[in-house]
């Protein structure tokens, strides 16, 4: 009998979480350095009913996607036109291409010099982690469209905003997708840096959750709030990026 | 040539006279094509074959806009051709489908061009081409779903759909298997005969050929020239397999392998 694909991942689970619960339970270790699952659980349940994780949450998720907004619609008209002028490549895309390796933390010193510890300051960061992925995917695979559709659509009368809104977008659609999906990994990432390392005095996101269960010596709630940002990376996944291009994979046939 | 002294040809769509093309490579300056002169009349179909490097795909693109002539000129009618334009469509080697549409809206994305027509008129356009290249009932499916046949057959219907004056084919068979390659040459022929369309096809095969035009141009390469120029006087619908049709290749074929020796010995 063939067991369903489920099985075997729900039973190493059981087993890890199971084996770590006695671990702890049985004082091999100190649990206040390594709390138990059922005391993660507890913390995740207390702070879901306090209210206190949910708007840590919203804070957080409400930078991210201003952020990230920010950080695309900035960064598509910009990679556009670095593909399309060639000094602007040699410059900004050239600086674009340097600035993504740059990690984003690397922008919260500034950003606090600059704005102060307010949401600007987050935003600035997320904004910087977002764009360069976004600028230098568009730049590329704008670049990369097929001549031949140009030459295809230019004969049927195509040009200008009618080519770059009916023929290159589309046609380069895939590469900007994944360009989104990597700027916001990048931009989750930083946002998370940033609120951990800096107290932001208008909001206390995830990141502040994470940094006071530190200070209070809180492990359960540095791991609880651990979990939640995987799960908040792994639905937006789910939910936004793996169905848009898994659509746009199939409609096109790759 | 100065545009002052051009005779236009009132019976021809196209003519092209002393044109000139020349590319820098790498090893120096290629003179593609020299000296072309050359009337396309109005409802013929002309069929420009040679070997590769003859010039005939530069031919194409400079007919076509894409490409500029280095000497000389080109008229559409009275109109000199200098970009592309929905008057010249171009059929290409790939299908050039847009993956992102489906079969009936690649054949909507010229005729959405023509500001002169409500969408309703553009919508039974495209049917009645769909029907006619013989995919009414595939409108909805996308290119990767149709065979490469029936690709080249949707962007033959979005050639014909904007009613160009000129349709323009670079090699646009050479990718296929020869069954279906032997349907569209009946596809394409009744389409000519009914519709009375002006076609240039540019083309290796010299048996397509001479089962599709009516006048042959052979180009020899190095550099391209206009070597020749067959009649086609067989009546249509021409079959590829015709006997008729087979000693007029060979003819063909044998003056453009007696200019290539010849040019060879030019060279020794």
């Amino acid at each position: 009998m063939k067991l369903p694909r489920f099985v075997i991942p729900t039973l190493v689970a059981v087993i890890f979480l199971g084996g770590w619960e006695w671990f702890v339970r049985a004082e091999h270790v100190n649990d206040v350095l390594v709390p138990a699952p059922s005391q993660i659980l507890k913390w995740f349940w207390d702070s879901l009913l306090n209210g206190e994780l949910l708007s840590a949450t919203w804070v957080t998720m409400r930078r991210l996607i201003i952020g990230f907004a920010i950080g695309a619609a900035l960064g598509v008209p910009l990679g556009a036109l670095c593909a399309r002028v060639r000094w602007i490549r040699d410059t900004l895309g050239v600086l674009a291409l340097g600035l993504q390796t740059l990690p984003s933390v690397c922008w919260v010193p500034l950003a606090l010099l600059w704005f102060g510890q307010e949401e600007s300051a987050v935003l600035f960061v997320v904004v910087m982690g977002t764009i360069w992925a976004v600028v230098i995917a568009v730049q590329e695979s704008v670049l990369n469209v097929q001549p031949l559709y140009l030459r295809a659509a230019m004969t049927m009368g195509s040009k200008g905003w009618h080519l770059w809104l009916r023929v290159i977008f589309p046609a380069a659609l895939p590469g900007i997708l994944s360009g989104m999906k990597q700027g916001w990994a990048f931009a989750w990432r930083s946002l998370m840096a940033a609120e951990i390392f800096v107290v932001i005095l208008t909001g206390f996101g995830l990141g502040s959750l994470l940094h006071a269960g530190r200070e209070l010596l809180r492990m359960d709630q540095v791991m609880g709030v651990m979990t939640v940002v995987v799960l908040v990376g792994l639905l937006a996944d789910l939910i936004f990026f793996s169905p848009l291009e898994r659509w746009l994979r199939r409609s096109r046939g790759l | 040539m100065t545009p002052a002294s051009y005779k236009a040809n009132p019976l021809a769509a196209l003519t092209l006279r002393n044109v000139t093309k020349r590319f820098n490579g790498a090893a120096g300056c290629v003179t593609a094509l020299d000296d072309i002169t050359l009337d396309v009349k109005e409802g013929e179909f002309l069929v420009l074959v040679g070997p590769s490097g003859c010039g005939k795909s530069t031919l194409l693109s400079l007919l076509a806009g894409l490409d500029q002539v280095d000497e000389g000129a080109i008229r559409l009618g009275d109109e000199p051709v200098r970009s592309p334009g929905r008057d010249r469509l171009v059929m290409f080697q790939q299908d050039a489908l847009f993956p992102w549409l489906n079969a009936l809206e690649n054949v909507m994305f010229g005729l959405r061009l023509k500001p002169d027509l409500t969408e309703a008129e553009r919508l039974e356009s495209a049917r009645y081409y769909l029907s006619l290249v013989g995919l009414a009932d595939k409108e909805k499916a996308r290119p990767h779903e149709l065979s490469g046949g029936m690709r080249q057959r949707v962007a033959l219907a979005r050639s014909l759909a904007p009613n160009p004056r000129v349709l323009l084919m670079d090699e646009p068979f050479s990718a296929l298997d020869a069954l279906t390659r032997d349907q569209l040459y009946r596809d394409i022929q009744d389409i000519f005969t009914k519709r009375k369309k002006t076609i240039v096809l540019v083309t290796h095969n010299i048996r397509e050929a001479v089962c599709l035009g009516d006048r042959v141009v052979l180009l020899s390469p190095n550099p391209g020239r206009i070597r020749q120029i067959f009649d086609i006087k067989l009546p249509r619908p021409r079959r590829i397999n015709d006997p008729e049709l087979a000693s007029l290749a060979a003819e063909v074929t044998d003056a453009l392998s007696s200019h290539l020796s010849s040019s060879q010995e030019g060279l020794a």
